[in-house]
């Protein structure tokens, strides 16, 4: 199943391609090696450069830069062990209202649910655990499917409000 | 070429070293682990050392970065010293608030209440 999908992307889009769609939307989709950082940086930015064009306010596009590093951090290291022969796939759909981010890897997938959470008191000094609870608390949306290997994220573009603590 | 400016610079107040990001984002693990490097080189110099971190040029970082400044402050209180955050962002503090590490951390709003908040 997930074979099928992949090859429903088409070729390997590395410098990424883009379209609007009927409602005006800014869509953007890349596929970038794994251990590619200055690709990585570059579709963050691309991304992150509409975000603020279409007028999001400072708290949105701080949440929307930290969850999408988040995110792609986890695809790259935990998800392909920086194998330079995988890939992400990275898709965002961005309108006034509210920026869509799906982002993809080829590992093995994980449970969500097998994550401890990082701010139980035991937890606290632990090194690691914190990029899926702060790209949680910061988006209004994350959802992750296809065995953990794929997750979506929204961020709404509402008023300044503090993240979910 | 990045890599050929320090991502901290380093001074001395008496016995206390103060470290000031020079970078505004602590989120490449490069970045991270050189900046982890040269702290705990600095905390291996001394038996008990005083470190201050001043965040006032931070505007973004990354939990990796959160991971570096745990496992700093873990070496630090094996060695019984201290640490203290200062002059972190509002945007940034959310984030320790959100991790709960403003509870493990010891953050104070500015430099100087900072340098004052060590006990001898």
């Amino acid at each position: 199943m997930d074979e099928a999908g992949s090859k429903d992307r088409g070729p390997d889009r590395r410098s990424g391609s883009s379209r609007p769609d009927a409602n005006g939307a800014a869509w953007f989709e890349f596929t970038i090696s794994s251990n590619d950082d200055a690709a990585c940086r570059a579709v963050q930015k691309k991304i992150l450069d509409e975000v603020h064009r279409r007028g999001f306010n400072n708290q949105s596009v701080f949440a929307i830069k930290l969850a999408l590093v988040e995110a792609m951090i986890n695809a790259n290291k935990h998800g392909n062990r920086l194998d330079p022969k995988k890939k992400v796939y990275v898709e965002a759909t961005v309108t006034p209202r509210q920026a869509e981010i799906v982002i993809e890897d080829e590992g093995p997938g994980f449970k969500r649910a097998a994550v401890p959470d990082p701010t139980l008191p035991e937890n606290l000094e632990k090194c690691g655990g914190r990029g899926i609870h702060l790209m949680e608390a910061y988006m209004n949306q994350v959802e992750w499917s296809h065995g953990g290997r794929r997750v979506r994220m929204v961020k709404r573009n509402e008023p300044d409000v503090l993240p979910r603590a | 070429m990045a890599e050929s400016i320090p991502p901290v610079s380093v001074t001395s107040q008496k016995d206390i070293r103060v470290v000031e990001f020079t970078n505004n984002k602590i989120l490449d693990e490069g970045n991270i682990s050189n900046i982890e490097g040269t702290l705990v080189t600095l905390i291996g110099e001394v038996a008990k050392p005083k470190l201050l971190l001043d965040f006032a040029n931070v505007e973004h970082l990354s939990s990796a970065a959160l991971g570096m400044l745990i496992k700093v402050n873990n070496i630090i209180r094996q060695k019984d010293g201290q640490l203290r955050l200062a002059n972190i962002k509002p945007q940034i503090f959310e984030v320790f608030v959100i991790t709960k590490l403003n509870k493990l951390l010891k953050i104070l709003p500015t430099r100087s209440e900072a340098l004052s908040s060590f006990s001898q």
